[in-house]
């Protein structure tokens, strides 16, 4: 990559913007992932009997059945939420900003 | 078949050089006396060892294929970058879900119920991360290795020897790990064989893989056995599911009228009978999640894929594969309380225990496979279990040659300035090498107490490799300095704090209470590499350490946008 290219890249307001967006998103479902594990393993810790209360009276499935299951399927989700959104916003970008630059 | 001569005579040729080491390995089959082992462990298996010569005609024909499609260093540590999206997501799935992970976690159902969906879900939160924050810029940034990355605008020499050490240290104990299990595993599958002849097999086939069809033939032994392993555990679910009438509600109070433990089993969030450690569980889930994520055969398969937008893609395929899986061992684990347990077939002594297997705590879901479709599935399993266990080793060995001939030869060494051939060959030497070290330790640890090892490995992998990766492609800041000192903090920290932690100090070395109380170090270490590697940038005032912040933008504009990422080959 030429030194004029990446000033141009550098200095193009589309990637300050494509690098803005993708690290916020990147960053904010990191967290998203982090808080619902780290809660479940605290949960576990220090209110074990929430996870262990049957989900209906009667019933022997306990809640946190429903809770750990929730966090695979959360995992699953996050991870489909960060390829739609860069397929259908970054993707875009970083084709312009290329053309762009190699213009 | 004339692949089969040539594999067979490789065999014996091989098997001749470890003959000094195990002279009496391959004497079992008359020695074995009859009469006494069935009592003890199921008979001769001949559906398992049929269909597990399927599988090993099918890997050895690819791998064959392979080989005469390896002809660049491109093709042999990357598949020559033209493995798609979904293939990458298949074969994260098979480097990923080990044996053990398949065997284990639905042994911990069967046996405690309800906490084996807790532990399994830690194995899974990595995933994610490493999309968000490292996939796509690995693609973008690296060539073969994940030190490529790391050392792109830092000093090659101290990087490459820092990021070396660490990733064999992990390859070598998963490897022993591995080796170790697959030795068990296959001695109880079928005891005509014993436990060394099992692990050089295991050493033989994953040599012939990887130095005959390098990345290419990994990825797809790796796609075979994922398919086989999802398509296994689906059926076993499935069977299950039938017996239970299509009821999650039947089949979880069935279980517990049929478990010794009651409705113990849905109301323990730890193993039953162990006490809730709120820190231990924290630095777990720590370790687990980044050590995921810096594990170095996981995130050498992002080199491997078309471009930075099929590597963002395979995580996705990854994760759901994954994730389903562990769902599925959930309910097999359930389906053995209900299958398994309480039959004299598959039990010690019933008058004793309902739940003790013979062959073993790791036989719930082989049982299960033969209470669902008798000999030929238990065989099938069998047969998958295998499959796993070579896929795992085989993408575990290939990581470490790689740190060995790209970073420590090609870089250290000939100062990048190596010839490709050559290169290619010195990591053909480096699995032969790795290879052997893995039959041969697997061997001398057979006894041992191997327990600690997923923690080491996991601990360096989320304490060295994973941090520094991030610091280096997120922070301007890093310099050369940075990078090793937090680097050797992580590895050091990891391993010292283990060896005096309760599982080496006190149960492996017998010297009495532990100094460092907790299993997992990550708590620890993991917060004290981000210090070193900040203060240490930081006060970092050298020339180098201006070029190097100053380089960051170039690295970033490559890693957000691939321009200049290496390109696929052409075919």
């Amino acid at each position: 990559m030429s030194v004029i290219i990446a000033s141009k890249i550098q200095s193009n307001p589309k990637y300050l913007e494509l690098v803005h967006r993708r690290n916020t998103l990147g960053w904010t479902l990191s967290a998203v992932v982090c808080v619902l594990y780290f809660g479940f393993t605290l949960m576990i810790a220090y209110t074990p009997d929430i996870l262990t209360t049957p989900i209906a009276a009667g019933s022997v499935i306990p809640t946190g059945m429903l809770i750990g299951l929730g966090v695979i399927l959360a995992s699953c989700a996050t991870t489909g939420i960060y390829v739609y959104m860069a397929n259908k916003t970054f993707d875009p970008i970083i084709e312009e900003i290329v053309r762009e630059a190699s213009k | 078949m004339k692949i089969f001569k040539t594999v067979s005579s490789a065999m014996l040729t091989l098997s001749l050089l470890f003959v000094s080491t195990l002279s009496h390995a391959f004497d079992v089959p008359a020695a074995a006396p009859a009469a006494a082992i069935p009592a003890a462990a199921p008979p001769l298996n001949w559906h398992a060892i049929i269909m597990f010569l399927i599988f090993v005609g099918i890997t050895l024909g690819i791998t064959y294929w392979a080989a005469t499609h390896t002809k660049t260093a491109s093709d042999f540590y990357a598949a020559g970058r033209g493995v798609t999206g979904l293939q990458n997501g298949m074969a994260i799935a098979g480097d990923y879900m080990s044996a053990a992970s398949f065997l284990g976690i639905a042994a911990l159902v069967y046996f405690n119920g309800f906490y084996g969906l807790i532990f399994s879900v830690g194995w899974l939160v990595g995933w994610p991360i490493i999309l968000f924050l490292v996939a796509e810029r690995l693609r973008n940034l690296g060539k073969y290795t994940y030190a490529d990355v790391v050392s792109f605008r830092l000093q090659q020499r101290p990087i490459r020897i820092m990021a070396a050490i660490s990733s064999l240290i992990v390859v070598i104990w998963y490897l022993i790990g591995q080796a170790v299990g697959a030795g068990q595993l296959l001695h109880t599958l079928v005891p005509q064989m014993s436990y060394k002849l099992s692990i050089v097999i295991v050493g033989v086939l994953i040599i012939l893989y990887v130095t005959l069809g390098g990345m290419k033939a990994t990825t797809w032994v790796q796609i075979i056995k994922a398919g086989l392993l999802l398509g296994g555990a689906s059926c076993m679910a499935f069977g299950v599911m039938l017996h239970e009438g299509f009821s999650f509600a039947k089949l979880f109070s069935d279980a517990v009228a049929l478990h010794p433990k009651g409705i113990k089993i849905m109301q323990s969030v730890v193993p039953i009978g162990a006490k809730a450690n709120p820190i231990e569980s924290i630095s777990l889930g720590l370790t687990l999640m980044f050590g995921t994520a810096g594990l170095p055969h996981i995130l050498m398969r992002f080199f491997t894929t078309t471009d930075s937008k099929a590597a963002r893609k395979s995580v996705l395929y990854g994760t759901c594969f994954i994730g389903y899986f562990y769902i599925l061992t959930f309910i097999i684990g359930f389906g053995a309380i209900i299958l398994v347990a309480n039959n004299p077939e598959y039990v010690v002594d019933v008058t004793k225990s309902v739940l003790n297997l013979k062959g073993g705590g790791s036989m719930p879901a082989i049982y299960l496979s033969h209470a669902i479709g008798g000999n030929f599935f238990l065989g099938f399993i069998a047969a998958v279990a295998f499959a796993t266990i070579l896929a795992v080793v085989s993408g575990l060995t290939l990581a470490g040659a790689s740190a060995l001939s790209h970073d420590i030869y090609a870089s250290v060494i000939m100062k990048g300035k190596a010839d490709e051939k050559k290169e290619v060959w010195v990591s053909k030497m480096s699995v032969i090498g790795l290879g052997i070290l893995a039959v041969l330790l697997g061997i001398a640890f057979e006894k041992q107490n191997v327990a600690y090892i997923v923690a080491l490995t996991f601990s360096i992998a989320a304490c060295t490799n994973f941090p520094i990766l991030v610091m280096s492609v997120f922070w301007k800041g890093l310099t050369t300095r940075g990078a090793v000192m937090g680097g050797y903090t992580g590895i050091f920290g990891s391993i010292g704090l283990l060896i005096i932690g309760p599982t080496v100090w006190t149960k492996v070395l017998s010297m009495g209470p532990a100094i460092f109380p907790y299993d997992f170090p990550t708590f620890v270490v993991l917060p004290l590499v981000l210090i070193v590697a900040y203060v240490a940038s930081v006060t970092d005032g050298s020339e180098s350490a201006k070029k190097e912040r100053a380089a960051f933008d170039a690295q970033m504009i490559r890693a957000e946008t691939g321009l200049g990422a290496e390109a696929a080959a052409e075919h």
